[in-house]
């Protein structure tokens, strides 16, 4: 189990290596982004954030994106919620490394003290190698004299891509990508930049409320 | 403005994983936030792909980002890790600007 936590930090490393490179294209300045990654620690949201101020976007659009994105840990912190049993500052602590990789460590243990151990290892290592990560991305990309050379501009929605991915393993999920990616496409020349994500938002949110079990 | 964004921006996501902790279980259990909530990153995702592919700032644009798409797609239908399907698309961006 220890092992299979180093390999996920070890994997996050990497990624948060993008994700330096990323916000500092982006025009972050190092203190941001490094703060981005030790205050948020959930990367779709801080890819998100960094990716609508880049392209031009109000910051509090890329602000409700990331808040939307980060909806999905507060269901992982009610499964993990019995399975940790977390109060007073464990609790506090506890909360900020609930996230995907996290979660999916913690529920695929045995029993609750190898679920506990799982969880902690795994968070600690993931934010330890996250906050390096992004810091040596960072520090890279602001000492190179133009991203653009590199590409780097162009790199934000190929993280996205790769972060949507593994989400569309079934028919539902492929067919409401297609769909907001249309209809994000579609509203854009008519609404201020940013603001498609969150029309997408409120029609997925709508749908999901509205619309008879199957 | 950029700070205030981070800070408020990740107090609602460290609220949201706190509220996850600490509410009662049954108040998050019900079918249709448990139907929706997994629904709401698959369709921002995918929005954040096509309008940041596909336009600048209000303008639909059709340039190597498109080309750059394609090769991360290509890169993810081969399962390739996260950082080499970045890395392939800027890669590409890079070496058409350069052409």
């Amino acid at each position: 189990m220890i092992r299979d936590a180093l390999g996920i930090a070890v994997a996050t490393g990497a990624y948060a290596l993008s994700f330096g490179a990323i916000a500092a294209t982006s025009g972050l300045s190092l203190l941001q982004t490094v703060a981005l990654s030790a205050l948020m620690f959930t990367g779709a949201s801080q890819f998100a954030l960094v990716g609508v101020i880049g392209s031009g976007g109000s910051v509090w659009a890329g602000v409700a994106t990331a808040a939307l994105l980060g909806s999905r840990n507060a269901l992982y912190g009610v499964r993990l919620s019995t399975l940790l049993n977390v109060r007073g500052l464990r609790r506090v602590v506890g909360a900020h490394f609930v996230i995907d990789e996290t979660t999916a460590m913690a529920i695929a243990r045995n029993s609750e003290r190898e679920a506990r151990l799982a969880f902690w290892v795994t968070g600690i290592a993931l934010f330890a190698l996250w906050n390096l990560g992004t810091l040596i991305g960072a520090v890279a990309t602001h000492a190179l004299p133009d991203p653009k050379v590199l590409g780097l501009d162009a790199a934000p929605p190929a993280a996205f891509l790769a972060l949507l991915a593994p989400r569309l393993r079934a028919r539902e999920p492929l067919a409401i990508a297609l769909a907001s990616g249309v209809v994000a496409l579609a509203c854009l020349p008519f609404v201020p930049a940013g603001i498609p994500l969150l029309i997408v938002a409120v029609l997925i949110a709508a749908l999901g409320f509205w619309r008879r079990p199957a | 403005m950029t700070w205030a964004g981070i800070l408020v921006a990740a107090a609602a996501c460290y609220g949201l994983k706190l509220a996850g902790l600490s509410l009662p279980p049954r108040w998050l259990e019900d079918a249709r936030i448990q139907r929706t909530v997994p629904l709401i990153p698959v369709a921002l995702l995918a929005a954040l792909v096509t309008t940041q592919t596909f336009s600048t700032r209000q303008h639909l644009v059709l340039d190597v980002r498109a080309a750059a798409m394609a090769v991360a797609a290509i890169a993810v239908v081969l399962r390739a890790p996260f950082l080499v399907v970045v890395a392939a698309a800027a890669a590409t961006a890079a070496l058409l600007r350069a052409l």
